[in-house]
């Protein structure tokens, strides 16, 4: 992520000027600096922080996190630059200059000690039975720095309310260190702007908007912040005591269904490096716990592609055929529910553009209490459906008012990946050394294609891999090799694709029933691009307000997190681009060594159309089960 | 030592000597940016917010670097206690001080300038509005300045909201911008990216006073008063227990006795040099200097008479830190409750000399890991008023 163009960065810390040194021989290169007398060579600008870690020298840090912008706040990281009467923080000095510095000199461990001890004199440290126990930076900088007493006294009551009114995110300020991480995650990297610090000296605090719960803020649910806070300070909403009662309790059947990115991260909450996916040990896990049924969300976001992508089919046969001007374009993508806030709030206006299929959860609970429910012959409010999802927003999603389409909540409880890591703990169980075992029938086949839904740009591969083929009637991988559809792939902040149709093949029969030939497609391009975080969203959003290019596109895929699911604010703490991109390399992988990588070849997405929503995609039924509609939110808060 | 100037009369050889507005500006014009920086080099003008960086130095930053624009920002947030020269020479003298903002925006390239007027200076705001509109008719501001070409250059006043911290430049300049009130990261200085973004050069009201005279009658006039590392005068705004309080101008290198006798103070037990963030001098070390490189201060001298308690003193002024932090950093926003409340449990007698003892190992890492000057300085007045005043510290035990 390029956080260093974001919008309301201080300017100063937005851009570090480089100054020119004095010696014209290091201009535009590598310029030298001693640390601890070893002298290095580093690149013109690197900040002493940076410098360290390239050769070895930790430096604690509190407030510095790789992917948000300069703070120098927290000042854990201070050390000696020779002929600076202060200590200067080293995530905030840039190298200019041939510096000398000193990370361990006595004035600099007694300094970072009293900014350790004041910190926990105001930190409402209840370590037992806290939420971030043993996972908690503060905890960890108290370790190392051999904290054996509180020197400065220590909090024993908590100085503000908990924060519970949201679905998604918790508020607890007695934990808070003021890194502002939060802050600037939620201003610099999410271009939301909920979070912000509150009045001066010891009163200061992290607060919204007049002080108001969460809930009534326009806080997006993406709960990024969550996994950048060092503390319990933000922590997601736990359901997990709710699912034990469910499970406990022998009249109710218990389903879960599991989403791709939780299975390729959560192995990191048990010790297991970035990148390994855990699925099949994962269903073992969950059986013994105790879910009466696990699926795999993946066959619902099979079942997203064919709506979606019926819906995008008949917007276009609208506009291009019957030369409907109200149809909306481009149509964007639904399933982050991070991402629908967003819109709703931000650009309420392009509400119309938002696809109205479902997200997979929500289309996978409205299954659950009625085609599954049938099938079983359990009447549906027994069922008690949860989801295992990488998403704070998932949480909130499942509460919206409309998601009541079966006649009962169709999702009962979002469940983070962190939170179930805690339950298959709290079960005794050691996930990396269960068995593997398949997922539960009918829903437990899914394609490559729902799989890769985790990742930036996977929703829409998803839908290439099936356009390409149900339009011009080849192979994609006659396209892309391997039917890897690499141009939407990366991390990259906003993608663009387009894909001429220079030919077309016959209508699959499945959408025969709304177009008769593809021939008005012949000779058309189709635009369609990807955005990740929603400050790129932001940017696709302007730049359609302006008529830029993105206007032209047929299709947009966003997600609101960055890096998409695999980075969602559910997903095991710390995060950072390099753990990011291993989560989606495991997925792309898993995706790989499937035979079946299209949805369009997922036999059970096809029997549910056969057997259940007999009318076919974006058909009666499915219009009541697997759409939705929007609110318009707006920006006013009352 | 005779005063150099009465308040009364406001009349001396540097800041109260006879200058016409606009004399410095058709001065600057003339001789030319180069030479404007020479007499100011060879004026060896520090800073007079309390820094004391040489304000040639930073035009000349300012001037050499590249931008598509560049501001001189006057720093009129004279906010630290203690201190109301600026008030002075705003209201009485502002041909000085925006004489000095046009000679500075000439020399480093602006064509614009901010005042940053302290919030509760709000009433003389109209008035200098007016008074910029007068040097705006005059042709001393606005298009080709004095009939020359290329210099355009405007001023406007904008107000403070009444953070104390804004007076530091990085968090004035973050005002000034609409932003919170806190300090930035330094390096980058300002000098490179200021407002905006942009080459910018926050100097005090008194300092482009100052520079304004140094045009007119050149660095080494200047050079002549005061002492070989502090040169020319100084503004001092004396209050407490005296008799004659005011805004003196003395040379630097004035002992405090000499100052002390100046506004008929008697029987002095300490006097408070630069404000809150300043120091606490015990009448023993009467004897030392106002100067850079003895007693260093923006201006403020507050007397304290022999019946003043000290940790009340001392507790007022921690009081004013813990709420005057702009609570960014770490040392600054819980380091000066911890001091204060130390001062609570001597005022209260619970207190171990061991934790005192650690209040001030804490104060000196404030002084040396706090973001920026505010937190930095914060500590001095805890550290020497209990240095200074253990006895009498003791003694309040005692009984």
């Amino acid at each position: 992520m390029d956080n260093k163009k974001t919008s309301r960065a201080p300017v100063s810390q937005q851009q570090f000027k480089v100054q020119k040194p004095e010696d014209t021989n290091t201009i535009g290169g590598m310029i030298s600096v001693e640390i601890n007398e070893k002298k290095i060579s580093v690149p013109l600008g690197t900040t002493i922080l940076e410098a360290c870690k390239m050769n070895q020298i930790h430096i604690p840090t509190l407030c510095h996190h790789e992917d948000l912008c300069v703070a120098g706040v927290c000042r854990v990281c201070v050390v000696e630059v020779e002929g600076m009467r202060t200590l200067q923080a080293a995530c905030a000095f840039p190298i200019t200059a041939p510096i000398k510095v000193r990370t361990s000199t006595s004035m600099v461990r007694k300094a970072r000690r009293h900014v350790i001890d004041l910190l926990l004199s105001e930190h409402y440290g209840e370590c037992y039975s806290c939420i971030r126990n043993g996972n908690c930076e503060l905890q960890s900088l108290a370790n190392e720095y051999g904290v054996d007493g509180y020197t400065f006294g220590h909090c024993d009551k908590p100085a503000y309310e908990v924060d519970k009114s949201s679905y998604s995110v918790i508020r607890d300020m007695s934990k808070c260190v003021l890194c502002k991480r939060c802050v600037r995650t939620c201003i610099d990297l999410q271009e939301v702007g909920v979070l912000e610090a509150i009045d001066k000296g010891d009163k200061t605090h992290i607060s919204t908007f007049m002080e108001k719960p969460l809930a009534d803020v326009i806080c997006i649910n993406c709960g990024q912040c969550i996994n950048r806070c060092p503390t319990a300070a933000l922590h997601a909403n736990d359901p997990s005591d709710e699912i034990w009662d469910a499970i406990d309790n022998p009249k109710k059947h218990v389903v879960i269904q599991t989403a791709p990115s939780p299975r390729a991260a959560i192995a990191e909450c048990f010790g297991i490096e970035p990148g390994t996916s855990m699925t099949q040990e994962l269903n073992t896990a969950l059986k013994r716990i105790g879910f009466d049924a696990v699926f795999d969300t993946n066959f619902t976001a099979d079942l997203t592609i064919f709506e979606e992508g019926t819906e995008l089919i008949i917007r276009l046969y609208k506009a291009l055929v019957g030369g409907d001007k109200s149809v909306a374009f481009p149509q964007f993508t639904s399933c982050s529910p991070g991402w629908v806030k967003y819109l709703e709030h931000f650009y309420p206006e392009f509400i119309p553009n938002l696809s109205t299929a479902k997200s997979p959860q929500q289309m996978f609970g409205a299954i659950i209490k009625t085609f599954y429910a049938q099938q079983i012959g359990v009447d549906p409010k027994d069922v008690v459906s949860v989801a295992l999802m990488p998403c704070s927003a998932k949480k909130f999603e499942c509460n919206r008012p409309e998601m009541t389409d079966s006649g009962y909540k169709d999702v009962d409880y979002g469940l983070t990946t962190r939170e179930l890591a805690k339950m298959i703990k709290e079960a005794g169980i050691y996930l990396p050394e269960m068995p593997k075992l398949h997922f539960d029938s009918p829903f437990g086949e899914a394609s490559g294609a729902g799989l890769i839904f985790g990742a930036t740009g996977g929703v829409m591969e998803a839908a290439l891999r099936s356009v390409i083929e149900f339009v011009t009637g080849n192979k994609t991988e006659d396209i892309f090799a391997n039917a890897n559809i690499t141009p939407v792939r990366g991390f990259e902040g906003v993608k663009y694709v387009e894909l001429p149709i220079n030919a077309v093949g016959p209508v699959p029969e499945i959408l025969k029933h709304l177009v008769k030939d593809w021939n008005w497609l012949k000779g058309a391009t189709l635009k369609v691009a990807v955005a990740h975080g929603t400050a790129n969203a932001k940017k696709i959003l302007d730049d359609i307000k302006r008529g830029g290019k993105f206007s032209e596109c047929h299709f947009i895929e966003f997600m609101a997190c960055p890096g998409g699911c695999i980075g969602g604010g559910g997903q095991p703490i710390p995060t950072s681009i390099e753990i990011r991109q291993a989560r989606a390399k495991a997925i792309y992988a898993e995706d790989e060594s499937l035979t079946m990588r299209k949805s369009h070849d997922n036999p059970y997405v096809k029997m549910i159309y056969e057997k259940f929503f007999t009318e076919g995609p974006c058909g009666h039924l499915s219009h009541k089960l697997l759409h939705t509609h929007y609110t318009p939110r707006g920006k006013f808060i009352s | 030592m005779e005063p150099i100037f009465k308040k009364q009369e406001r009349t001396g050889p540097v800041l109260f000597s006879d200058y016409k507005r606009g004399e410095g500006i058709k001065k600057a014009l003339e001789i030319g940016r180069e030479n404007v920086l020479f007499e100011l080099k060879s004026s060896k003008l520090k800073g007079r917010g309390g820094a004391g960086f040489p304000t040639s130095t930073k035009w000349m930053l300012t001037a050499a670097a590249k931008a598509d624009q560049k501001f001189i920002v006057c720093n009129a947030d004279e906010g630290e206690p203690g201190t109301f020269k600026d008030r002075v020479l705003l209201t009485e003298y502002p041909e000085l001080v925006f004489d000095g903002m046009v000679i500075g925006g000439y020399t480093i390239g602006a064509k614009e300038g901010l005042v940053y007027l302290r919030g509760e200076y709000e009433y003389m705001y109209q008035y200098l509005e007016d008074y910029l509109e007068q040097m705006r008719k005059d042709n001393l501001l606005g298009k080709k300045i004095l009939g020359l070409e290329d210099f355009n250059f405007d001023i406007k006043i904008r107000l403070g909201a009444g953070a104390y911290v804004c007076g530091e430049e990085t968090a004035l300049i973050e005002s000034l911008e609409g932003q919170r009130g806190e300090s930035r990261n330094r390096p980058p200085y300002p000098v490179n990216t200021g407002y905006n973004g942009r080459p910018t050069s926050v100097n005090n009201v008194e300092t482009l006073a100052a520079a304004a005279h140094i045009v007119v009658k050149g660095g080494d006039w200047y050079a002549k008063v005061g002492t070989d590392k502090s040169s020319g005068s100084k503004l001092f705004s004396i209050s407490g227990d005296c008799k004659k309080p005011g805004v003196y101008e003395l040379p630097w290198g004035t002992k405090i006795k000499d100052l002390l006798k100046l506004v008929d103070a008697s029987e002095t037990k300490a006097v408070q040099v630069g404000g809150a963030s300043g120091v606490c001098v015990p009448a023993s070390q009467f004897d030392r200097t106002l100067a850079y490189e003895d007693v260093a201060t923006g201006g403020s001298v507050m007397v304290f008479g022999k019946n003043r308690n000290m940790l009340k003193v001392l507790k007022n002024f921690m009081e004013f830190f813990v709420e005057e932090s702009c609570g960014q950093c770490t040392p600054c926003r819980i380091g000066n409750v911890k001091l204060l409340e130390g001062v609570e449990m001597i005022e209260k007698g619970e207190f171990t000399f061991d934790y005192i003892n650690k209040l001030k190992e804490l104060g000196q890492s404030m002084q040396v890991a706090s973001k920026c000057g505010l937190g930095q300085s914060s500590p001095n007045s805890f550290i020497s008023i209990i240095e200074n005043f253990k006895d009498e510290i003791l003694n309040k035990i005692e009984a």
